[in-house]
């Protein structure tokens, strides 16, 4: 087991590399990176100056080694359209993403899963069919229209609720939150929604669908055959067995939340660091956008690693180190 | 002669499909006695395993029982909705399936699938039913039977799970035990074991068999009677020893003859010409028609029923066209 | 000739074609899709008005609700914009735009996926390997970011590209986000059929293996294939819509059904819905009827299921 763990260890940091290649390519190749660090307001001097002490014309491997020095470190540089430091943005930003996501990541999960049971166990009733055909729905409404039409439903028509910012926020350092208050909660709710029903929908159709599959499996006929009753047979066996597979992929679907969180950012404008890349991606910020590539490699190879181990928590047959006999 | 254990009556079973309907088993009827070990043998597709299916009532949709009784010691459970069945099954009736890997749920121990299916059917605490549960893997053969019981079905060989899978299926002590190929994927030498073991513990828990298998030689080691099914009928049904000495069917005389024997030299293996037919183009008449050596006109029109023929019964017409010369 | 039409005999005859006429739901679906894909391709013959067509527009019918409400006119059936366009017409040059983004990407996806995929399968070794890895990598990142990292980084190449580039880079960014699965399922079945002893024989014979990859093992994987090319017009006429919505996807000039939702969206508050419900409803149309074809494929062609 710690031979598997090093080796996921090692492609992470492989996947690391590559993708910070890739925001090294850019920062160096694509604009200037002397005006990527320095912001466009600097004079000639300071041009000169960091020119030199960049030593751009060190070797490449040089100059890679340093980005990566730096970036460990959450250096990136200047935004090109704010001024201010990359870093400083990020954290800023960082917490009112997270909480979205999260919500959102909850709301997914919490109606998905229950709602794919359903599904697989009256399946062929005209209600698991509905439920079918409601998620075909959800897959084919792009996020961005879910936002509006709620934004349309809720806060225009119906006036219920509000369609953009965050509210009101606590601070603990530089941590904010807005779940603490109910005008924060108020202002989560519906970006919260929209961003969670495409995740919902595809964990209400593997749940469904891997239930389906395990209550197809011998196994499963054979407690049937042991008289076990419905309840143990759904909820002890199939229940336990669908939901091994369904954790990996949900973890994985976590760190896609987070990047999808972009469009749910926008409709809401929502102060995260997803709206804060689009803005990057429009007025081509570079070094936003490298950063951003960063963090977001980071957060979805750590995430991999996790579900990763938590497969190993869960199915025994993989902890298995003794013999066969 | 005391009630029966198990009775089947003319048991039809059908699968609708988008082609028509198949009728997978037809009028099949036969007898199990309290404490017989009998044995189902046949070729793949004759319907074994779905007279076995049936009986427990699992059978997969959209297959169902068209029409005929299953009776379980004079009393009907063919018709009982799905939580009387349920009740039966496992402590009336066992059921032991092919394949030991996918037969046990591999993510929980051994002994939690054993203590579950006990407390479900016998009023025992949980210290009590794993303390059962010990026994009955020590019953069954399983050494080290107290640590082995909080160990998971892969850390088991294939034979250790199959008497995994048969000491569940006695957990709660039921009189009739449906084995549906249980050694078929096991090895040959534990194949012995296995049929020995089950042999032992339903002697000892007077428990009736349902054996179902291809394998004539496992019949002739283990069984009391056997049934030889062909496309889902009844070819022939009587004591083994009548049956593979004396089989009054051509199919079943067919079969014994196509076992290679020890003792005799042969150059090419014996078979029977042709195939078992596909469920949608059975011939009229008995079903065997095209393929027996003995086939004359009646064969092919009428469908012959089970007559008893000297000490065993044979579905027939030879054995009718005899009797009515006689 | 006589080869295709024992092939369309046998097609009619088998499972798939019956399928299809016993599920109300996928002639339905195909009859929207059909519909949509025929208003979006003949646009300039079948739409009322040409929105594009500066002359034509009239300032005083800005802003109109559909006809059936009570400011609404019969000329414009779904209302216009704010510079008196008619909304119905521009949805069929929208959907034009949107669906030629989107099939151009599938095709793009489905020929890097199916050719890797081959590669990786019949050569195998490191080839395969490092193929299989990128796809790995790129599996595990979703894809809107990658589009938006490709489109983001042409936009900072070109900063003053033309529409045609623009386009180019488009479709290659959505392209890029879809090629993987087709290229883990061609691989999956080229390595079976490359085991298989004709295979073999036909390579002791000397023929090449590009054309055995070509005429044996393309026709068995073309059933999942398809299934995913369907799956996936849907999910690439999404991305570009979202791109578009987000305002770095399809130039202003050739507006999508993404671009006519944004603009749109900012008459929201002043109760003007119709400019961007309609453009969303057609979206919705056109994906929900491609997807639910792709369902019914996917069902009809796996045996299992029959």
């Amino acid at each position: 087991m710690l031979v598997f763990i090093l080796r996921r260890l090692a492609q992470a940091v492989i996947v690391m590399l590559t993708v910070a290649f890739i925001a090294f390519m850019l920062f160096q190749y694509v604009g200037d990176p002397v005006t990527n660090l320095l912001g466009q307001d600097a004079t000639q001097e300071q041009r000169e100056a960091l020119r030199k002490d960049l030593g751009l014309d060190a070797p490449f491997p040089v100059q890679f080694a340093r980005f990566i020095g730096n970036a460990v470190q959450g250096e990136f540089g200047l935004s090109l359209r704010q001024g201010r430091k990359v870093s400083s943005l990020f954290v800023e930003r960082f917490p009112a993403t997270l909480e979205l996501s999260m919500v959102a990541g909850l709301i997914a999960l919490g109606v998905g899963i229950p709602l794919g049971v359903y599904a697989a166990l009256r399946r062929g009733k005209a209600s698991s069919q509905a439920l079918m055909m409601l998620s075909l729905l959800g897959v084919s409404l792009p996020t961005f229209l879910i936002g509006i039409l709620l934004i349309l439903v809720f806060a225009v028509w119906l006036k219920w609720l509000p369609s953009f910012g965050r509210g009101d926020v606590v601070s603990f350092g530089t941590w904010t939150t807005g779940l603490l208050t109910v005008d924060g909660l108020r202002h989560v709710l519906l970006p919260a929604i929209t961003l969670s029903v495409f995740q919902l929908t595809l964990i209400m159709r593997l749940v469904r669908s891997e239930m389906l599959e395990v209550l197809r499996t011998d196994y499963i006929k054979f407690a049937r055959a042991r008289g076990l009753s419905n309840n143990a047979v759904y909820f002890g066996h199939a229940l336990k067995n669908t939901l091994v597979p369904v954790i990996t992929i949900t973890g994985l679907q976590l760190g896609s939340l987070i990047a999808f969180a972009i469009i749910t950012e926008t409709v809401f404008q929502w102060p995260g660091m997803g709206l804060l890349f689009i803005q990057a991606v429009q007025f081509a910020d570079i070094p936003v956008m490298a950063a951003y590539l960063c963090l977001i490699s980071f957060i979805f190879v750590t995430i991999n690693l996790l579900v990763d181990l938590l497969y190993f928590a869960v199915d025994p047959r993989l902890r298995v180190e003794g013999k066969v006999h | 002669m005391s009630t029966p254990l198990l009775e089947v009556r003319h048991l039809r079973v059908e699968f609708p499909t988008r082609r028509g309907t198949l009728l997978a088993l037809d009028d099949i009827s036969f007898d199990i006695a309290p404490g017989e070990i009998l044995g189902v043998v046949g070729e793949s597709g004759a319907g074994k395993s779905l007279t076995g299916a049936a009986i427990i009532g699992l059978l997969d949709p959209p297959g169902r029982i068209a029409s005929g009784e299953i009776l379980l010691e004079g009393k009907r459970i063919d018709n009982l909705p799905y939580e009387q069945m349920r009740k039966i099954r496992g402590r009336q009736i066992g059921a032991i399936f092919q394949d030991p890997l996918t037969s046990l749920n591999p993510l929980y121990t051994v002994g939690r699938q054993l203590t579950e299916t006990i407390t479900t059917h016998l009023s025992l605490s949980e210290a009590q039913a794993r303390k059962r549960a010990i026994e009955l893997l020590q019953e069954t053969g399983i050494p080290a039977a107290e640590q082995r019981i909080d160990q998971y079905p892969h850390q088991f060989s294939g034979g250790m799970r199959q008497r995994v899978v048969i000491a569940l299926a006695l957990a709660a002590s039921p009189k009739l035990i449906v084995a549906d190929e249980p050694t078929t994927a096991l090895d040959v030498s534990i194949q012995a074991q296995i049929i020995s073991l089950l042999k032992r513990i339903c002697k000892e828990q007077g428990a009736a068999v349902m054996l179902v298998t291809h394998d004539m030689g496992v019949i002739a080691e283990t069984c009391d009677r056997v049934a030889v099914m062909y496309a889902g009928r009844i070819a022939e049904i009587g004591p083994v020893a009548e049956v593979i000495h004396r089989p009054a069917h051509p199919y079943t005389a067919g079969l014994m003859g196509s076992i290679p024997a020890m003792d005799e030299d042969r150059e090419r293996l014996l078979q029977i010409d042709g195939a078992m037919p596909r469920l949608n183009a059975i011939p009229a008449g008995c079903a065997y028609n095209p393929r027996c050596p003995k086939v004359f006109e009646r064969c092919r029109v009428e469908r012959p029923v089970l007559e008893p023929v000297a000490s065993t019964s044979a579905a027939c017409w030879l054995h009718a066209v005899q009797k009515e010369v006689v | 000739m006589a080869s295709t039409t024992s092939a369309l005999t046998r097609f009619l005859d088998g499972d798939v074609w019956h399928s299809f006429k016993e599920s109300k739901v996928a002639m339905m679906a195909a009859v929207i899709a059909f519909i949509c894909i025929f208003c979006a391709l003949f646009a300039d013959v079948v739409a009322p008005h040409n929105p594009f067509d500066l002359a034509s527009l009239e300032l005083m019918d800005a802003r109109l609700p559909p006809a059936w409400m009570a400011e609404g006119s019969s000329k414009y059936l779904l209302g216009t914009d704010d510079q008196g366009r008619d909304i119905l017409s521009a949805l069929m040059y929208g959907a034009r735009i949107s669906l030629f983004v989107g099939l151009a990407s599938v095709l793009l996806s489905m020929v890097i996926g199916v050719g890797l995929g081959l590669l990786a399968g019949f050569v195998g070794g490191k080839i395969d390997a490092f193929i299989m890895r990128i796809c790995d990598v790129m599996l595990s990142f979703p894809s809107i970011l990658v589009a938006l990292l490709i489109d983001g980084v042409g936009r900072a190449m070109f900063p003053n590209a033309h529409d045609a580039l623009a386009f180019m880079v488009l479709i290659l960014a959505i392209s890029l986000t879809g090629w993987v699965q087709y290229a883990r399922t061609v691989r999956g079945s080229t390595m079976v059929e490359r085991n298989k002893e004709y295979v073999q024989a036909a390579r002791v014979i000397g023929v090449k293996s590009s054309r055995i990859m070509w005429r044996h093992v393309l026709p068995n994987v073309l059933g999942p294939v398809m299934v995913l090319a369907t799956i996936q017009v849907a999910s690439a006429i999404i991305t570009e819509a979202t791109l578009s919505f987000l305002g770095v996807g399809v130039p202003p000039t050739s507006p999508s059904l993404g671009t006519l939702i944004r603009v749109g969206n900012d008459f929201l508050f002043s109760g003007e819905w119709w400019i961007t419900i309609w453009p969303g409803l057609m979206l919705v149309l056109i994906a929900l009827s491609v997807n639910l074809l792709g369902d019914w494929l996917r069902d009809a062609l796996n045996p299992r299921l029959r």
